[in-house]
C-alpha cells in the first residue's frame, strides 16, 4: 500500500500491512499519528498527516527491513535512511 | 493586562503600602452605604480603562452620602471614550498637606525595572520631567537581585526629600518596587501619593499593568480580583482575522503559528523567532514596506499549523504576496514551515514561487528545507543574509522593483 501527500509518501508492503502486531507498533512508533489500525487489524495510512512526517525514521526502525518506505517527494522520490 | 484603579489599589494594600478607607461598587446605592461608612466628605471616581475621566465627568465630589449615591448613579451611566464603567470608587476626600509621585516601570531598553519619584505629584510624571527636572529622581534596579532600602532612599533623596518625610516614603517606595517585580507588572505607579496633615503618607490614585505573557503565573492574584481568562483588556477588540489567528494557533499544541495583528498592508508577514517578528516588522517599514500583518510562528509548529497561518494572511484581502522570515532557528524546523507555506499556496490555487516574495528561514533541517523550496522555485536566503536584507527584498518585489 503506498499513499502520497505533498510532500512526503509511505510505502508499506502488503504483507507488512496486513500484519496486525506490525500495524500496532507502526501506530504506537510514530510520533504524527501516520499509521493507524483498522478495526480488523490491519495498517491504515492517515493521508491527512503524511505531510507532518518529521522524517524520525522510527517507523523503520520498528518494521522489518525494506517493508516500509517513507519517500520525498520533493527530493526525486529519494528514501529516507533507516537509522 | 491593565488594571482598574480599585483593583490596583487592592494590589498595593496587600503589599502593605497605606491606601484611604474606600469602597468599590456597581449600584449607587451601595455608593451610598460606603460613603456613610466612610462618614464625610467623598470623591466619586469612574473605574474605567481609559484617560481622561476628570474632564469627562467621571470624577465627582459629594459632601453627603445622597449625593455620592446621586453622583455615583450619574457615573455608571456615562461613557467615557467608548468605555462603560466597570464600576465606582468611592473615596474619603482627603486632606492633602503634599502629593508626591512613586512609579516603577519597565525599561525595555536596559532590560530592568527603573524606579522613579517626584515630590510633584497629581500630575502627569513627564510633564514634571519636562518642567521641573531635578524633581525626577530615577533609579535602575535589578529585578534578579534582592531589593534593599538604600536603593529606594537615593533615589527619593535626590529629589531633595529629607528627615521624616524620607523615612516614610523609603517602605513605601521599597515595596512598590518589590510588587513590580513579584507581579511581573511593566508599570506600577502611585500618583498621587498623599502626605497628609498628620505627616502620614496614603496612596490615593494606583495605575498598574501586568505583562501579558505573565498572566499565567499569577493566577490566584488575578481569581482574586476577579478578572476572568476571557478578560484581554487590549487596547482594542480584536478583529475578525486576528481571532482566526487565535483559531488557527489553537488547531494544535504543537509550537505557536499566530499572535496576529492586522494591518492594512499588501505584504503578508509570516515572521517569528524570539524578538526576530519584531525587528523583521520594523525591517519592512523602515524599506518602505507596508505590512499586512504582525504574526509569530516558532518553537515548531506542525505543518497544519503553519499552512494554517499562511492561508489566513494570504486569503486577507489587499495581500499580495508574502514574505516568510525568522532570525536562525534551532526551535523550528525549517522544512517543516516550509511545507507549511508551500502547502497553504498550493491549496489556494497560487504559485509558490509568485505568492513567496522571500523564504528566509535558516536554522534547523535548513538542507531539507532548502530542497523542497527549490522544488517548488521559491526564492529563499540563509544566513549570510540578514533580516534587513531578506525584509529590503521582499519589499523591493512587493514593489516590482527588479532586485
Ligand atoms: S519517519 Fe517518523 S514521522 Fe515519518 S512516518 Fe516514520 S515514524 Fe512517522
Amino acid at each position: 500500500m503506498r499513499a502520497d501527500g505533498t510532500f512526503i509518501a509511505v510505502e508499506v508492503s502488503d504483507e507488512a500491512a496486513a500484519d496486525a502486531a506490525l500495524a500496532a507498533k507502526l501506530t504506537e512508533a510514530c510520533p504524527v499519528d501516520i499509521y493507524a489500525q483498522a478495526t480488523d487489524g490491519a495498517l491504515e495510512l492517515v493521508e491527512r498527516n503524511l505531510d507532518e512526517c518529521v522524517l524520525c525514521g522510527l517507523c523503520l526502525v520498528a518494521a522489518p527491513q525494506d517493508t516500509v518506505r517513507v519517500i520525498k517527494l520533493y527530493d526525486g522520490e529519494a528514501c529516507l535512511a533507516a537509522v | 493586562m491593565r488594571f482598574f484603579e480599585y483593583e490596583a489599589r487592592e494590589v498595593v494594600k496587600r503589599a502593605g503600602i497605606p491606601v484611604t478607607d474606600y469602597g468599590f461598587t456597581t449600584e449607587a446605592s451601595e455608593a451610598k452605604q460606603i460613603a456613610e461608612r466612610i462618614g464625610g466628605p467623598t470623591v466619586i471616581k469612574s473605574q474605567v480603562l481609559t484617560g481622561g475621566r476628570m474632564k469627562a465627568g467621571g470624577v465627582k465630589f459629594a459632601d453627603t452620602p445622597e449625593e455620592a449615591e446621586a453622583h455615583a448613579r450619574d457615573i455608571l451611566a456615562l461613557e467615557i471614550n467608548g468605555h462603560m464603567p466597570r464600576g465606582v470608587l468611592v473615596d474619603p476626600k482627603a486632606e492633602v498637606a503634599q502629593e508626591y509621585y512613586a512609579g516603577v516601570v519597565w525599561d525595555g531598553t536596559r532590560k530592568q525595572p527603573v524606579m522613579i519619584f517626584s515630590p510633584v505629584g497629581g500630575i502627569d510624571i513627564e510633564q514634571v520631567a519636562e518642567e521641573q527636572p531635578e524633581k525626577v529622581g530615577r533609579r535602575h534596579f535589578s529585578n534578579i537581585l534582592p531589593l534593599s532600602d538604600f536603593e529606594a532612599k537615593e533615589v527619593i533623596a535626590s529629589t531633595g526629600v529629607t528627615g521624616s518625610a524620607l523615612n516614610k516614603l523609603v517602605p513605601i517606595v521599597t515595596r512598590l518596587a518589590k510588587l513590580f517585580v513579584e507581579n511581573d507588572m511593566t508599570l506600577a505607579e502611585i500618583n498621587p501619593l498623599g502626605q497628609l496633615k498628620d505627616g502620614s503618607f496614603v496612596a490615593l490614585d494606583a495605575h498598574m499593568d501586568i505583562e501579558n505573557e505573565a498572566r499565567g503565573r499569577h493566577k490566584k492574584l488575578l481569581a482574586d480580583l476577579g478578572v476572568g481568562d476571557e478578560e484581554t483588556r487590549q487596547a482594542r477588540e480584536a478583529t475578525p482575522f486576528e481571532l482566526a489567528g487565535e483559531e488557527v494557533d489553537a488547531t494544535d499544541h504543537r509550537g505557536v503559528a499566530g499572535n496576529v495583528t492586522e494591518f492594512d498592508g499588501n505584504l503578508g508577514l509570516v515572521i517569528g523567532a524570539g524578538g526576530g517578528s519584531l525587528t523583521l516588522f520594523d525591517a519592512v517599514r523602515a524599506h518602505g514596506g507596508e505590512p499586512a500583518n504582525y504574526c509569530e510562528i516558532g518553537g515548531n509548529p506542525s505543518v497544519a499549523k503553519a499552512c494554517g497561518l499562511a492561508k489566513l494572511v494570504l486569503q486577507k484581502p489587499g495581500v499580495d504576496k508574502i514574505a516568510v522570515m525568522m532570525s536562525i532557528v534551532s526551535n523550528t524546523r525549517v522544512d517543516i514551515v516550509a511545507r507549511g507555506v508551500i502547502k497553504a499556496c498550493l491549496e489556494l490555487g497560487y504559485d509558490p514561487a509568485e505568492k513567496i516574495a522571500i523564504f528566509r528561514i535558516p536554522g534547523a533541517w535548513e538542507e531539507e528545507g532548502f530542497k523542497i523550496l527549490e522544488k517548488y522555485g521559491v526564492e529563499y536566503a540563509d544566513r549570510s543574509v540578514s533580516l534587513n536584507e531578506a525584509a529590503r527584498r521582499a519589499v523591493e518585489k512587493i514593489q516590482g522593483v527588479a532586485p
